[in-house]
């Protein structure tokens, strides 16, 4: 008998603001230690937090995006534990009113199946700080920069039953914070992390004891960390044994998640209402103004780029996968064919720059100088051929497109008579070929075209290649 | 109800307190007391009552967006008992 995987994921989303959630330092990477603090996040006594309006305005952004009731009243809570990261003492989140309720979000599988994932909750809350432990004999070293940054915890409901519907899932999540703008997803640096509630279940029976597992930096470790996970639970329970609710640490390098011992006792972590922070209250005012200011969301612009540039759902997955991308595309298809513009941007533009390593981001061919490309080949001047030729040149070093085709004699030959002579030249020096074809052998017009087009070093125009040869064949 | 023994120790040991075991008997009485407190709110019936978070009634403000805070760390620092090369010195914890 199977077992079924139930998956619900946690999602901590650093919001994207300049200064800390409850004090005004800076924000910043690789800044000198504790050089952004002050008596707030270090928690000098005395000290009173005060809430960032930006942090509230980009958890209602997330909270509109995926359709979830935005609690018109939130409670900020402490949640009570003992690490040097953390010198308060508590971490301030929110725990019983959250800002964010129930809400959706709903993924595209592979098979192009849709899939509605619930939401449960999404709260605002503090990070704590960074503990360094190898510079110091018997000593560890404590930076309190990143104390204090604002976090968006995106709760998920136990929706999900595969390792890959957890991956699609966090993808479009991922997607999501990006569009909006509160988080830069840079799941590398820790702005976009996810722990993941895995427990196994006969189909139809009530939830297993679950396992949370941590660390989950990419897309990838989260498949295999879930894909681990299955095996190990499903052996104990298959001879005979309990699973133990516990959290896990995915071990990439060995691909293994193993329990994490921690001398704290079973978490107890005595929340209770935050007195130094007051109830927050959410005017409509307030959630109309980002409401107003919400980008086109991805499913949004996926229909959108179906109709208008007549993609397929596919192709319109790929390409609104992101902000960065979907902007990219339109600034390519602006004036030529969508599907030919389509067609460049996934095919010979991701495939360069996944061999590169590169992403969108960091793109070296601007899209304006892509979509003049593109044009080219609209317009004939260039074939496909060489425009992926050309494409490799500006890609690896760059110019302009119209410098390169003139520079070097790309310019296509679509003089009827030029693309004749040549034809004539290679149907004259081929009479037995020329005669096999006309005794049947239809295949042989391949050879001819190839030998054309190499003649005319790539540049005759293929279709009229084809049609000249056609004719001349035909007669004699 | 009953505070027993253990469960002062444990309470202790979760705020970090280092509660001698000569002072434990005197703590259950003690938190025994605030605890019957504890039971007779309890008691209240409140179903329909909304959760107060706070007594104010107020709404909790908010700060804009702009960055206000100078380096002051040495200031800061300057009344940590150990502090080297910018960071805090705590003993050292490994999770």
């Amino acid at each position: 008998m199977d077992w079924e995987v139930v998956i619900g994921l946690e999602v901590h989303a650093q919001l994207n603001t300049a200064t800390k959630i409850f004090c005004d330092c800076p924000i910043a990477f690789g800044a000198e230690p504790n050089s952004h603090t002050c008596p707030v996040c270090l928690a000098m006594p005395g000290a009173l937090p005060v809430l960032n309006a930006a942090a509230v305005d980009k958890a209602i952004a997330l909270g509109l995006a995926i359709g979830a009731e935005l609690n018109r009243h939130s409670i900020f809570a402490r949640k009570n534990y003992f690490y040097p990261d953390l010198p308060k003492g508590y971490q301030i989140s929110q725990y019983e009113l959250p800002i964010v309720g129930k809400g959706t979000l709903t993924v595209q599988l592979a098979d192009g199946v849709e899939k509605v994932v619930g939401v449960t909750r999404a709260h605002l809350e503090e990070d704590a700080g960074k503990s360094l432990h190898e510079a110091f004999i018997g000593q560890s070293g404590i930076d309190l920069n990143r104390a204090g940054t604002p976090l968006l915890e995106i709760v998920s409901e136990p929706d999900m039953r595969s390792p890959a519907e957890a991956v699609a899932y966090l993808k479009k999540l991922h997607a999501l914070v990006r569009y909006l703008d509160i988080c830069d997803g840079n799941m590398q640096e820790g702005s976009f992390r996810c722990d993941a509630n895995v427990s196994l279940r006969r189909p139809g029976a009530a939830y297993g004891t679950r396992a949370e597992i941590k660390n989950l930096n990419s897309f990838r470790f989260l498949e295999k960390a879930i894909e681990y996970e299955i095996v190990r639970q499903r052996d104990i329970l298959e001879s005979g044994g309990q699973i133990v609710q516990e959290t896990r640490l995915y071990d990439a390098n060995r691909d293994e998640t193993r329990s994490m011992r921690s001398k704290e006792e079973a978490n107890d972590y005595r929340y209770f209402p935050d007195p130094d922070l007051l109830p927050l209250v959410l005017d409509e005012s307030r959630i109309e103004r980002i409401r107003d200011i919400l980008p086109e969301l991805p499913d949004a612009k996926r229909t959108r780029f179906m109709s208008q540039y007549a993609l397929t759902a596919y192709d319109a997955g790929v390409l609104t996968a992101g902000r960065v991308l979907a902007d990219y595309y339109e600034q390519v298809a602006a004036g030529v064919d969508g599907k030919l513009a389509a067609n460049w941007v996934m095919g010979d533009l991701l495939g360069a720059l996944n061999k590169a390593g590169i992403e969108i981001e960091g793109c070296p061919v601007s899209a304006e100088k892509l979509r003049l490309l593109v044009q080219r080949i609209a317009d004939q001047t260039i074939s496909g051929k060489i425009a992926k030729e050309i494409f490799e040149e500006i890609f690896y070093r760059g110019g302009e497109v119209d410098a390169i085709i003139d520079g070097r004699g790309l310019r296509q030959i679509t003089d009827v008579a030029a693309i004749a002579a040549m034809v004539d030249a290679i149907v004259t020096a081929n009479p037995q070929q020329a005669a096999d074809f006309r005794a049947g052998k239809d295949k042989l017009l391949g050879f001819f075209v190839g030998q054309v087009m190499k003649a005319s070093q790539g540049k005759a125009n293929p279709d009229q290649v084809n049609a000249i040869l056609l004719e001349r064949l035909q007669k004699s | 109800m009953a505070f027993d023994h253990d469960t002062v120790r444990r309470t202790a040991h979760l705020a970090r307190i280092a509660l001698p075991q000569t002072e434990i008997p005197a703590v259950a009485d003690q938190l025994e007391r605030i605890m019957g407190l504890v039971e007779e709110l309890r008691a209240i019936e409140t179903t329909g009552v909304p959760t107060m978070a706070h007594p104010l009634d107020l709404d909790q403000p908010l700060r804009p967006d702009t960055v206000g805070n100078h380096d002051q760390r040495e200031v800061l620092m300057a009344s940590a008992p150990a502090a080297e090369h910018g960071l805090f010195l705590v003993p050292k914890v490994i999770e």
